[in-house]
């Protein structure tokens, strides 16, 4: 086998290495794995050599694992400013260790992870991350890219191992290995101070692990493979924790599992009570383990980020009041509405704000000439309203009056402090909603007409029927039309300032757009309760959290007009993405995979799936095949099935997906064709060789083939190098420039 | 009907020709306007002949569902059952009885799953005999014709074709029959499913395009190319254009993406303002924009930066491919121009202008390279209509761009158009088409004025490929938007199952007789309950024939799954992607599932009935609860009966004792 050759001398000059790098993964191997592994490999190694080939093993790990640390963390320093979304995620990581509160469309974990980093290797979290191009200046921002740079540096011997795992082939782990440490987009990916890397980290531990507890299956319920098993839950709770795409290599672990499952409950040797105890082992590692963990590493959030931030405004009013700095905060107001207090109102969808009134008429041909509500989502005195019985117009505020509760149900009229007109609707359509009807401020001191009389709703009724201060969700019914207070969330015009659109609408769907709560509330007859007591429980603020992100990833629209990244355009390598630089004075970094690398992996998905149903229809049709032949399509069909699974399970659901897309998104996708391209190219290369007569030629071909794989992408590293490392200097087109004669796509643009 | 183009977002034109034929056959000139619900049909309408077919198919749907169940090997009683549920569904009664293509839909669908029945049961006995193929065949021409009608009959295709490849699967590995033998009956299934529907679905539309020859509302939406092939409408104008630009031609520029807007390229007196409302300064000079109506002002005139005349030579030089050119605004014989200035409403890339010589400080920059995007070799002629072309700008290599955002008023609303970096990537927004185009003859402007403002007119008409426009039309069918604005009727998936929701057809305009899309509760919650059942205890014996306990004897759980398969199937699929789709939901989307679900009710009784009644007490006793269940369904049926055929004027108290659910919106009239 060709690696055998290097082996002796890297096994020497590495090995004071392996405990400070490879120590994670030399561990992963373990002695028994290693030599079940060597028992298998086809060929067959001489009793006395077993130990020497079990140390070239290890040797050869380190060799790859080195190679892999090596290329990550070379040059790891340039540029010394902010690359891309390191904007985002360094931003992220400061306000970690700043405990500001701040919102994000992801989970939190890997910008905690970042965060932590960045806090152990000495960072102070004073840099601003403003906009891309950024210096650094005297900020140290190398713990944080070096901690995701040693991530991404993991995948490497991952795939290594769980190729070796699937196939049993070290030619097939060695050529992945290859693939990746010499794919220039996972090498810049993994440099920067981003989640990709944290994520494929987990993706890559996730399935690593389940392979492993997957070979472990002759011994259930043994230490390795509680182990395993267990590992597998964690780093899968790790995966989602990062990003919601995690998502997909749960999916992954799940069919593997239900798959198991069939099998040992087929399996009619295990009484029920055994296929019972592994059921509730694997739900207990792998639903009940990552949920807990994922659970608690929100409650690390939320306990970490105490403090008031620019995430604010995303949280409904509850939500605020746990964060000091926020008026909200340690305030007390009183508990339940009166009329006569002075209230502000907030829409209950995310981004809308407060119920608004000014002394603004709509314009000439825009319904009636009236005041304008809208609703504004800053903070200001022209919010307040004051809330009134509709029939009578005396000051409740007066002490001889009797203080009385606002119930559901009751009709109410609610004035505008500043300009003392009530809340108004009636049959003219809305300016920009035309379906709906306007709502304007009408009447003079208070006095108006029948259409200022709404009734108000509670729709939580668990508190009984009076109206609590930020907890009740309440709609505002109009009597005379019977349509609902709500906003539309559409900006008016200048005349409007930009402000949203409030209207009735007459469908009466209950949807957040016409749900409000109360959140000032100034009543001085009330007795004031402090706001704690209001304060959501923490399943409440997860739940809450969550619908924030889902909402917020869903408003990530691309525009008509803008030129997006489609899921096709990926597999192909159409466009890659500008990670700094665009001039050619500038220090350019540019986000592409490795041709060579990439469309090797796109030529092995179709010969997989040639290659794959032909034995899979000889096989159904009843061919016999020869032993070599039948373990080699078994490696294929199975190994190559999960990997050709994760593939389709990390790709396919982009098409679905109606945000934005990006480059990167597909890299987790990527890490999968690499293995497959491992695992096919060895089978082909062992299926050409076996049907060659001759062993002697049969071996050549076999060694020319995968040395020549080996070398090609090693050399279309050396050629594409600089994207990954940086460039200066002229653009492509120009023979002076590093890459020049290298745009071998009209779409590539460095 | 008027032969004149149309666009629909919800299916393909085989349903609509279906009506149109009724019509056509009943004497329907088309003259009657389809814009009031609830209009008079006036005398010159054959109603009877148009809504027959939806009715015609709507009552063939009933014996259908009894021959399903019986060649899914169920007993006669059940498919009886099966056939009395699809009678005295309320709502599919309605929906068949008006103008509506729901009822056609499910007809294609139950006749594709039967037909694969019918076929797959011949299978068995005589492979390749005339009604194997006569059954084969149906099932591929009836799955073309679902989907031909909606869209959402692919679903049904879909699972048919699931069915059959899981069969052809095990053909595959049946050993007794020969290789040669498994690769014909291979063939023969890839033919009927795959390669029939395909050609069915083309000759749908290649007759639809035949058919509808006229230009009609929609013609806006599609490319030029596809509009001057229309009768009428653009074509009118365009017809007899010279083919080639030249240097010096006259010519109006459509953007091809056309979003949000199809318009065209435009420019007029008015400038940039000095500072925007942000306090970003602009070049100050004239605006150019896009602009969605015909106008003289969008008229361009092609320059050879070389020359200094501006009309064409003889004989006219062509422009090609790579050429620098220099674009001329036609009425104020200014040059289009873009530099290092950030646009107005997109300032990461450089607004467009007519360059003004008054700002010494910014020489002018109006040399354009002609890149044709859709060319077949480099030395290509750009040609009016055809030619898709980008304009790339010499010095700072940006394209020609609609940005899609609405300039202020001081931009009049018309649309912005920037410059934007080619380097970015492809965009059709980027991307323009000469629409109207004329050879320049005059040399002064003031003529120059005049002849823009009178119409092209020319020689030759060209016509697309019917191949080409097949393909543009289906793209913009399935890309086309529709607002999803809320509807008074509109309701979600899930409220569908619970029949939380109705949709008021009609109401008499002076008594209270309506029609109602209502479905029949007993039935609905009945049909739901099964699927649940048969869910159940399809896991339930799958577990344990996987522990080797075979509670079935073989044949009977091969045709349980088969039922499941398809009946739950069909249900599923028809039902579970409304969860993902964006657009307005009606209850009628849910039809086609319904009735699958349907089909599984008696299905799962029967079985019922034969495995899990042991003692045949117990039998007489389940029957006599099912006879007692049916009447209870017949008595809804009756009930409802007024809604749904809106023959019969209710009272007020009547309605209201009608109004079972809060959330169904019958109309009470106040008196």
């Amino acid at each position: 086998m060709p690696p055998a050759v290097g082996e002796g001398s890297a096994r020497s000059e590495l090995r004071p290495r392996r405990g400070r790098c490879g120590h994670q993964v030399t561990r992963a191997v373990g002695p028994d794995v290693a030599a079940a592994a060597a028992a298998r490999s086809p060929k067959r190694p001489a009793r006395g050599s077993r130990r020497f080939e079990a140390a070239g093993r290890w040797a050869l790990l380190a060799l790859v694992t080195l190679l892999s640390f090596a290329t990550r963390f070379h040059r790891l320093d340039e540029p010394p400013h902010i690359c891309w979304d390191e904007t985002h995620f360094g931003k992220m990581g400061s306000y970690y260790i700043n405990r500001t509160f701040f919102f994000d469309v992801h989970p939190p974990l890997g910008k905690m992870l970042i965060g932590l980093a960045g806090y152990l290797s000495g960072y102070d979290g004073t840099f601003l991350f403003q906009k891309p191009g950024d210096k650094y200046e005297h900020h140290n921002y190398m713990g944080m890219r070096g901690f995701c740079a040693f991530l991404g540096s993991l995948l490497v011997p991952f795939a290594y191992l769980i190729v070796l795992e699937l196939s049993k082939s070290l030619p097939a782990a060695l050529l992945t290995a290859a693939l990746l440490t010499f794919d220039t987009g996972c090498l810049t990916l993994s440099q920067y101070i981003l989640l990709d890397p944290i994520l494929m980290f987990f993706i890559m531990a996730a399935m690593l692990s389940m392979v492993k507890y997957n070979s472990c299956a002759n011994r259930p319920f043994s230490a390795p493979w509680w182990f395993w098993l267990s590992l597998t839950g964690i780093n899968l709770a790790g995966a989602l924790g990062v990003k919601f795409v995690g998502l997909f290599i749960i999916l992954q672990v799940g069919w593997n599992t239900i798959s198991d499952l069939w099998h040992l409950l087929g399996d009619l040797s295990l009484s029920v009570v055994t296929v019972g105890k592994h059921l509730t082992a694997r739900i207990l590692c792998l639903i009940v383990l990552p949920l807990t963990l994922y659970t608690a590493t929100y409650a690390v959030h939320f306990r970490v980020l105490n403090k008031s931030g620019p995430g604010d405004g995303f949280f409904s009013s509850a939500f605020q009041a746990r964060l000091s700095g926020n008026n909200l905060h340690n305030a007390s107001i009183p508990e339940h509405l009166a009329y006569g207090s002075v209230i502000t109102v907030k829409n209950l969808r995310m981004a809308i704000g407060y119920l608004h009134s000014h002394r603004h008429l709509y314009p000439e041909g825009i319904g009636a000439r009236q005041q304008q509500v809208t609703t504004y989502l800053h903070k200001d005195y022209n919010n307040l309203w004051i809330i009134k019985k509709h029939n009578t117009n005396a000051d409740p505020l007066d002490p001889s009056f009797p203080v009385e509760f606002v119930r559901h149900g009751d009709i109410i009229r609610l004035e505008h402090k500043e300009t003392s007109r009530n809340l108004h609707s009636h049959y003219h359509e809305a300016p920009l909603t035309r379906k709906h009807y306007q709502v304007t401020g009408y009447g003079i001191n208070g006095t108006g007409d029948s259409n200022d009389f709404w009734r108000i709703e509670v729709v939580n009724r668990r508190f009984g029927n009076r109206i609590r201060v930020l907890r009740s969700r309440i709609r505002l019914i109009h009597l005379v039309t019977g349509c609902v207070l709500g906003s539309s969330g559409k900006v008016l015009p200048k005349w409007g300032w930009e402000q949203l659109e409030v209207t009735c609408t007459p469908y009466l769907k209950e949807t957040l757009n016409s749900i409000w709560n109360v959140e000032d509330h100034i009543n001085p007859k009330l007795p004031n309760i402090s706001l704690d007591v209001l304060q959501p429980s923490f399943p409440e603020i997860l739940l809450e959290s969550h619908m924030v992100m889902i909402r917020g990833n869903n408003g990530l629209k691309p525009k008509d007009n803008e030129f997006t990244s489609k899921p096709w355009h990926w597999p192909i390598n159409y466009q890659g993405l500008r990670f700094s630089g665009i001039n050619d004075t500038d220090f350019r970094v540019y986000l592409l995979g490795n041709p060579v690398v990439w469309w090797l992996n796109l030529l092995s998905i179709a010969l997989y799936l040639l290659l794959g149903s032909i034995i899979a229809v000889a096989v159904q049709r009843g061919a016999r095949l020869p032993a070599e032949v039948e373990g080699l399509s078994q490696v294929l069909l199975q190994g190559g099935g999960q990997l050709l699974l994760g593939w389709m399970l990390h790709y396919f659901p982009f098409f679905l997906m109606g945000r934005i897309l990006y480059f990167h998104h597909y890299f987790p996708a990527m890490l999968f064709s690499s293995m497959l391209t491992g695992i096919l190219w060895d089978t082909l290369l062992r299926l050409c060789a076996w049907s060659l007569a001759s062993s002697s030629l049969a071996r050549g071909v076999y060694v020319v083939g995968l040395l020549s794989l080996l070398l090609g992408t090693a050399y279309s590293f050396y050629l594409f190098h600089p994207l990954a490392y940086g460039m200066v200097g002229p653009l492509a087109q120009d023979p002076r420039s590093p890459m020049a004669g290298l745009k071998w796509l009209e779409s590539w643009d460095f | 009907m008027k032969r004149i183009f149309f666009l629909d977002g919800s299916g393909p034109p085989f349903g609509h020709m279906l009506l149109a034929l009724g019509g056509y056959l009943g004497g329907f000139d088309g003259n009657f306007l389809w814009n009031r619900i609830g209009a008079e049909y006036s005398s010159n309408v054959p109603v009877w002949s148009l809504r027959l077919l939806p009715a015609l198919t709507g009552a063939l749907s009933v014996p259908m569902a009894y021959q399903i169940l019986l060649e899914l090997g169920f007993s006669h009683c059940a498919a009886m059952g099966a056939a009395l549920l699809m009678l005295i569904e309320n709502a599919l009664i309605t929906q068949s009885r008006l103008m509506l293509l729901e009822s056609v839909l499910i007809f294609f669908n139950l006749l594709a799953v039967l037909s694969y029945l019918k076929f797959s049961n011949s299978q068995k006995q005589r492979p390749f005999s005339l009604s194997w193929w006569f059954w084969l065949m149906l099932t591929g021409v009836a799955c073309s014709c679902a989907v031909g009608v909606k869209y959402v009959g692919v679903f049904t295709y879909l699972l048919v074709l699931a069915v059959a490849s899981v069969h052809a699967w095990h053909l595959i590995g049946d050993r007794t029959l020969s290789h040669v033998r498994v690769l014909c009956h291979l063939l023969a299934r890839a033919a009927a499913l795959l390669v029939v529907p395909a050609l069915m679905y083309l000759l749908f539309f290649y007759v639809h395009l035949i058919l509808v020859y006229r230009s009609g509302p929609h013609d806006q939406v599609m490319s030029s190319a596809f509009q001057a092939s229309l009768e009428g409408g653009l074509a009118r104008i365009t017809q007899g254009q010279p083919l080639e630009v030249a240097y010096g031609s006259q010519v109006t520029l459509k953007n091809v993406f056309g979003k949000p807007v199809p318009c065209w390229l435009h420019s007029h007196q008015s400038t940039y303002p000095m500072i925007y409302e942000n306090g970003r300064g602009s070049s100050h000079q004239q605006q150019v924009t896009c602009y969605p109506f015909k106008d003289v002002n969008n008229w361009w005139i092609v320059k050879d930066p070389g020359r200094h005349q501006l009309v064409v030579g003889s004989p006219p030089r062509p422009v090609r491919h790579g050429d620098v050119v220099q674009l001329v605004h036609g009425m104020t014989t200014r040059f289009l121009n873009t530099h290092d200035v950030a646009a107005p409403l997109s300032p990461h890339s450089q607004e467009v202008s007519c360059y003004v010589d008054y700002n010494i400080s910014m020489p002018s920059q109006n040399l354009w390279r002609l890149d044709i995007v859709n060319r077949e070799s480099d030395a290509d002629v750009w040609k009016t209509i055809l030619s898709e072309v980008r304009l790339v700008h010499v010095n700072t290599s940006v394209a020609l761009k609609l940005s899609g955002a609405h300039l202020p008023d001081w931009g009049f609303r018309q649309l912005e158009v920037v410059g934007e970096k080619v380097s970015r990537g492809y965009h059709e927004s980027m991307v323009w088409n000469v629409e109207e185009h004329r050879y320049g003859k005059s040399q002064e402007q003031k003529e120059r004025e005049l002849e823009l403002h009178s119409p092209a007119q020319m020689d030759v008409s060209r016509n697309l490929s019917f191949m080409a426009r097949f393909l543009e039309l289906q793209w913009r069918m399935l890309t086309v938007k529709s607002d999803g604005s809320e509807h008074k009727y509109s309701s979600s998936p899930l409220d569908w199952v619970t029949l939380d929701t109705s949709i008021a057809y009609w109401l008499h305009p002076r008594t209270s007789a309506q029609i109602h899309l209502l479905g029949n509760v007993v039935i609905w919650a009945s049909a739901s309950l099964a699927t649940v059942v048969y869910a159940l205890l399809f896991l339930w014996y799958l577990l344990r024939r996987r522990r080797s306990i075979r509670d079935l004897p073989e044949d009977s759980w091969l045709r349980w799954v088969l039922a499941g398969a398809l009946c739950a199937g069909g249900w599923a699929v028809n039902y579970l992607p409304f969860f993902m789709m964006e657009k307005t939901l009606f209850l009628y989307h849910y039809l086609p599932a319904l009735t699958f679900q349907i089909l599984l009710l008696p299905a799962v009784l029967q079985h019922i009935s034969d495995h899990l009644c042991r003692s045949p007490p117990l039998r007489s006793l389940f029957s006599a609860l099912v006879v007692a269940w049916y009447s209870c369904a017949c008595h809804v049926f009756i009930t409802l009966r007024p809604l749904t055929y809106g023959d019969k004027s209710l009272s007020p108290s009547e309605l209201k004792a009608l109004r079972w659910k809060d959330s169904w919106d019958i109309l009470i009239r106040k008196y």
